[in-house]
């Protein structure tokens, strides 16, 4: 009987969970699901991640190539992200162009890495107004179970720390740059923007971590994201039901612990990667 | 769209007045100042493809906006950017309803140099394929001045139609399809905020049953952290970080929110306390707008 009030009533469903503070898959209304990271599994990329969110799973894939640095800022590199949701990851998207919700999230992707300066686009520069690098960020959504902007942002963290650009130098007389694969940097990595993402139900409750589920029920979602400082680089609302300026400071509470425990999880990680 | 009678009479050409609220002081503090409310003046337009007998076009309406309060007039124009301390202003905005003859609903909003014009269509019929079975449909398509439209438009669709859903009662008009459409005249800082305003305007016009109304406000920090509100396109490039909020005009609720660059938490929460006092205006010059244009006056 259960299993078909579900299908029948989701909402209503829901909301008897809801009541008792908790939810379904019997977690807190505060609770992350668990998240787990795996580094620089990709052979042939520069640098990757993989990274999952309970049933999320989103891989990140970076290729650093050459290309010609705009012309207005002739000192900068390129980052470009790309996050492609796939008819693997979930029935709701068609193969062919970028969905409306894949473009989003690229388009968020775009923006936390503008507004934290997560990479000095400087670095990225070999020589002012003829070279530089850029890094296609490829985000592969495998499974999506909702909340999707966190993982990816999670993953092209991961990814980023994991990027190892190799040496370049340009040759006077040739004029060609010539790369020496063997003598590899990581990039300098500035801030560490961590998102964290709430649904809202009912105009009142806020929920963190929503699974696919939860995002379809509720009234609106809310993605904080926050760096180191508690500085915040982007505060996502697209619409949905309003907030007050207090329940606006419980996400922000929320978001810093959520910062803590991820920048720990990446420490480990990234720790019991050194001796390479 | 016949719902007005014409408005006979009165000579055409009247006095565009400038208008501006001014909130606050040097150190920024949400309780608004010095608001300076003007007299409305009410000019009429032919519609667009005219007519030899411009003013008797029935519902047209052209509205100028213009607040004031008391006494204190600042310096007027906010074209050049003002000195960073006698506090914030919004700046000199219009709106324009019924203008386009197709749409159910359309606005103009110009606030300062930047323009935006909207059109709604619905509610109408929807393909098989989108309909959703006990809500209206909301479509919103934003086009930009010159190009295609790319990704960043299509983020600002969405944040524009999550907004506009969360407003409008789709549950009154199932199985339909409501469309918005933003076209972009001229972008001079505060677009998202522009658009958002037009969108409301126009799904006001097209009658469109809103559980509420929803302004766009646009605050800007600069790198020593005084804010401006309604920033220009100038004032957008060099700030620090740039924050747009829409805000509900029935408890001033954050409806949406978009932020560009980095800020503390404090910050925020000053922007936001700004945001909803500068919305105070909007709601206000909004409902003297609608009020000159069905009043017998």
């Amino acid at each position: 009987f259960l299993m078909s009030f579900r299908t029948v009533e989701p909402l209503e469903y829901y909301r008897r969970f809801l009541k008792e503070n908790c939810r379904p898959d019997g977690r807190e209304l505060g609770e992350f699901r668990t998240t787990t990271v795996n580094v620089g599994s990709i052979g042939t990329a520069d640098g990757s991640s993989l990274v999952k969110l309970g049933n999320t799973t989103v891989i990140c894939g970076i290729k650093a190539e050459f290309g010609a640095p705009p012309t207005d800022a002739p000192d900068k590199g390129y980052v470009v992200p790309n996050v492609d949701l796939s008819p693997l990851c979930s029935w709701r998207f068609r193969s062919g162009p970028p969905g409306e919700e894949a473009q989003v999230a690229s388009q968020f992707i775009a923006d936390v890495i503008e507004n934290s300066q997560i990479i000095q686009k400087e670095d990225l520069c070999i020589s002012s107004g003829k070279l530089a690098w850029v890094l296609y960020c490829d985000l592969i959504c495998l499974n999506h179970d909702g909340n999707i902007l966190d993982a990816c942002t999670f993953a092209l963290l991961a990814a980023l720390k994991n990027v190892q650009l190799p040496e370049v130098t340009i040759n006077e007389e040739t004029a060609l740059a010539e790369v020496n694969l063997k003598k590899k940097s990581y990039l300098n990595i500035r801030t560490h923007p961590v998102a964290t993402s709430f649904a809202v139900f009912d105009d009142t409750l806020l929920i963190v971590d929503p699974t696919e589920e939860e995002e379809h029920l509720a009234t609106g979602t809310l993605t904080v994201v926050m760096d180191e400082e508690g500085k915040l680089c982007c505060l996502h609302k697209p619409g949905g039901s309003g907030l007050t300026g207090a329940k606006l400071q419980d996400c922000m509470s929320r978001a810093v612990t959520r910062h803590k425990e991820v920048k720990k999880l990446m420490d480990e990680v990234f720790k019991s990667m050194k001796p390479k | 769209m016949a719902f007005l009678d014409f408005r006979g009479g009165s000579g055409r050409v009247q006095i565009v007045s400038k208008r501006r609220a001014t909130c606050g002081r040097h150190s920024w503090s949400p309780r608004v100042g010095a608001c300076v409310l003007r007299t409305h003046l009410v000019r009429k337009r032919a519609l667009l493809g005219g007519s030899n007998k411009p003013r008797l076009h029935v519902g047209s309406r052209a509205m100028e906006g213009a607040m004031q309060t008391e006494s204190k007039i600042r310096a007027d124009s906010r074209t050049e950017p003002g000195p960073r301390g006698p506090g914030c202003s919004l700046r000199h905005f219009a709106c324009e309803q019924n203008l386009l003859s197709r749409p159910d609903g359309s606005a103009s909003f110009l606030q300062g140099d930047t323009s935006v014009l909207a059109g709604v269509y619905g509610p109408a019929e929807v393909k098989i394929s989108k309909e959703i079975f006990n809500k209206a449909t909301l479509e919103v398509i934003l086009r930009p001045k010159t190009g295609l439209p790319g990704v960043a438009e299509k983020s600002r669709e969405r944040l524009i139609r999550n907004t506009c859903e969360a407003v409008v009662l789709g549950a009154l008009h199932p199985r339909t399809s409501i469309t918005v459409v933003l076209q972009v005249v001229s972008d001079a800082g505060s677009l998202l905020a522009c658009c958002l305003n037009a969108a409301c305007m126009a799904l006001v016009d097209a009658g469109v049953p809103m559980r509420a109304l929803f302004c766009g406000v646009t605050c800007a920090l600069d790198s020593d952290g005084t804010l401006m509100l309604d920033p220009t396109a100038k004032q957008e490039k060099e700030a620090r970080a740039v924050l747009t909020f829409a805000l509900d005009s029935v408890e001033r609720k954050l409806l949406m929110s978009t932020t560009k660059g980095l800020y503390s938490d404090a910050e925020l929460q000053q922007c936001l306390a700004a945001a909803q006092t500068a919305s105070t205006h909007v709601f206000r010059f909004y409902r003297e707008s609608l009020q000159r244009r069905y009043s017998k006056s």
